[in-house]
């Protein structure tokens, strides 16, 4: 949509990126007196590049790794295996990079300092920062809050006097007031009320048009994603299935996890309707399936999907999917749209 | 027709708080039939839940029923004694929470959970009890029933467990069950597949399913009936098309204005400014006047709930082919 290319690094790289969980093994194990826990796989080599300027939603169901993945982008954990960079540079070497990227977590209540004053919260981190002086702070916060549609009468007060929205709208402050380039939104809209969510999505388009933001959006919501995002990437089990401009990804999803889900979102125009969902649970991440992870469910696996890994690959221009029936020779193919046997 | 199997009259529901009392639920009133699914549907603290609680008996002291009536058969549920209560519960009312943990006990297994719900309200052998549990897992879709019932519930995934609860409400059979966000906490796919069991169980038994959610999407997929409630009070009522397409109340309107999908993407969603009132201290008059556009000097009166199939709390709806308004003060 309005994704401006622009000379610098992208916002957003990661090549190879794998995550894994719970490898380190105490003395209790090592002595017979634990069982050893189980290693997950929560990110399994991850390719993936945000232009600045772009709103990426990035859409999974639990254990799919989303939130690992924006933890990732966000600097606060490092990878496996694989490389990251954003804006061109090591999160993990250069710690500077920690000023461009910010991190909205779902729950305010959880994110905020139950002690600290809202001008506190706001303020600390620019000041630490250097990004504004003592004499200009609270000028600074009463912008911030300003711009997130709080009144900076308020900024004395505590979290707690706030309701769930407007707390959320802090998190939002705090977050700008680094002067970020780059936003890692995690469920930010997930606990809100419709009503309040309309809020806070509409500020999130607001800001990206003032400050040219550039937005790594997690969600479970394919109907926000659809709303807000130019591009959207579904994960499934620590792994990328499909990533598409939003036009094309709505229009015409390729990856059969990506059209059941998309079969099964509630729809308000939708009345009486009879579901037909996919079937089975989603596998545990200790123990993920071999071959293409969603085939256990999958309505059109085949022997080769049980085998062997699906690449995610270009199926047309932007648009990667990692299902082996696009290998399929023309006439086998099923329609893009088709029904789910 | 038939008689109505549940009919409430207003219903007003009070808790005491440290800054005086709170009337979570103000004056609700709607009948279900045999068969009917009634979504009732409103943001936090708008008393839905209240209500659904309010049917079960489960308000705690201090909270209590101050006024109303709730007919079940034609019996008022707010007279009965807690014995009477007990048998209705679990039997011919059941309750479908949020958190499938607040149904189950985590210390027990899932055999003995639902083994004690059947013979708690029919005289019945174990092994008998025990076979009818599993053919309820089996129906919910659960698979390898057997093996499930030995289990305990930290042992099930969040939807496996969900499922156990709702396959414990439906177990006995009851003539109406009431779902408080069921699906609410679960994953999309695991979603859908438990909305089409509740829905093919429901349907099969004829049971009247009062399905409380804060998700107008999910409700218009298998509700006959919407409610709308804010600040404790039902807003607008009436057939799932009507209320969804020609949405008359202002507050309606602006709920599915507010949702994303509704709209262009990328375009600004429909903003209902301002927050939920403070329920000690709830505004005169409409209580949803200090946020509405079309407010006017006579909101600050409550306006009276229309009568008829497309019911309304409003003294200016919105333009619309639904019925037009006279509405009482």
């Amino acid at each position: 949509m309005t994704t401006k290319p622009t000379t610098t690094a992208p916002a957003l790289e990661t090549r190879n990126v794998s995550r894994r969980f719970g490898r380190a093994e105490g003395l209790a194990v090592r002595l017979h007196l634990a069982r050893r826990r189980p290693v997950i796989h929560a990110l399994d080599g991850i390719d993936l590049t945000i232009p600045t300027g772009e709103f990426v939603g990035l859409v999974g169901e639990s254990g799919s790794g989303k939130s690992t993945l924006g933890r990732i982008a966000a600097g606060l954990l490092s990878p496996s295996d694989g490389a990251v960079s954003v804006f061109g540079r090591d999160p993990q070497g250069d710690r500077s990079v920690h000023r461009d990227v910010q991190l909205i977590f779902q729950d305010p209540q959880a994110s905020l300092n139950p002690r600290m004053r809202v001008a506190s919260a706001i303020g600390e981190a620019p000041l630490v920062h250097g990004i504004v002086g003592r004499a200009e702070l609270d000028d600074y916060v009463c912008a911030q809050m300003r711009r997130a549609g709080l009144d900076p009468a308020y900024r004395q007060r505590f979290p707690h006097q706030f309701s769930g929205g407007q707390r959320q709208r802090i998190s939002i402050a705090r977050a700008l007031a680094m002067q970020p380039r780059f936003l890692v939104c995690d469920e930010s809209v997930a606990s809100l009320d419709v009503s309040i969510q309309a809020q806070i999505l509409n500020l999130f388009m607001q800001l990206r048009r003032d400050l040219d933001l550039t937005y790594l959006f997690i969600s479970h919501d394919l109907r926000v994603v659809q709303h807000v995002a130019d591009r959207v990437v579904i994960m499934y089990l620590g792994r990328i299935v499909e990533d598409a401009p939003a036009r094309q990804f709505f229009a015409h999803p390729n990856h059969p996890y990506t059209q059941g889900l998309l079969a099964e979102i509630p729809d308000l125009k939708q009345r009486r309707r009879v579901y037909a969902p996919v079937k089975g649970e989603i596998p545990s991440p200790a123990a993920p399936p071999p071959g293409c992870h969603f085939h256990p469910r999958c309505p059109v696996a085949f022997d080769r999907c049980r085998i062997e890994r699906p690449a995610l690959r270009e199926i047309a221009p932007g648009h990667r999917s990692a299902c082996h029936l696009n290998d399929a020779p023309e006439g086998e193919r099923r329609a893009p749209t088709g029904e789910i046997a | 027709m038939t008689a109505p199997l549940l009919e409430l009259r207003h219903l007003r529901t009070r808790f005491r708080t440290d800054r005086g009392d709170l009337d979570a639920v103000r004056d609700v009133s709607f009948t279900l039939r045999a068969g009917e699914t009634l979504g009732l549907v409103g943001e936090s603290g708008s008393g839905k839940s209240v209500t659904g609680f309010s049917i079960m008996g489960l308000i705690d002291p201090p909270g209590r029923i101050v006024g109303g009536e709730i007919l079940f058969r034609g019996h008022d549920l707010t007279k009965l004694d807690e014995e009477s209560l007990r048998r209705l519960r679990g039997n011919r009312i059941a309750m479908v929470f949020q958190d499938p943990m607040m149904t189950l006990n985590p210390v027990l297994r899932i055999s003995t959970q639902m083994i004690e719900t059947i013979r708690a309200h029919e005289s019945i052998d174990e092994a008998s009890a025990r076979v009818r549990a599993r053919d309820a897992l089996g129906a919910m879709g659960i698979p390898s029933p057997e093996a499930r019932l030995d289990a305990y519930p930290h042992q099930l995934s969040g939807g496996m467990r969900q499922r156990v609860a709702i396959a414990i409400a439906l177990i006995n059979k009851p003539d109406l069950v009431i779902a408080d966000e069921p699906t609410t906490a679960l994953d999309v796919s695991i979603q859908a597949q438990i909305l089409a069991e509740v829905q093919q169980l429901t349907r099969e038994a004829g049971t009247a399913l009062l399905w409380i959610t804060h998700d107008l999407s999910v409700i218009a997929g298998i509700a006959d009936e919407i409610a709308v409630m804010y600040a404790g009070r039902i807003v607008e009522q009436g057939g799932v098309d009507a209320v969804l397409d020609r949405p008359s109340h202002p507050y309606t309107a602006g709920l599915i204005g507010s949702l994303p999908g509704a709209s262009a993407p990328g375009s600004m969603l429909v903003q209902i400014p301002g927050t939920t009132p403070d329920m000690v201290d709830p505004p005169q008059g409409c209580a949803f006047g200090p946020r509405c556009a079309r407010r006017a000097e006579d909101c600050a009166r409550q306006p009276g709930f229309t009568e008829g199939a497309h019911r309304l709390r409003c003294f200016h709806p919105l333009s619309g082919p639904a019925s037009p308004a006279e509405v009482a003060a």
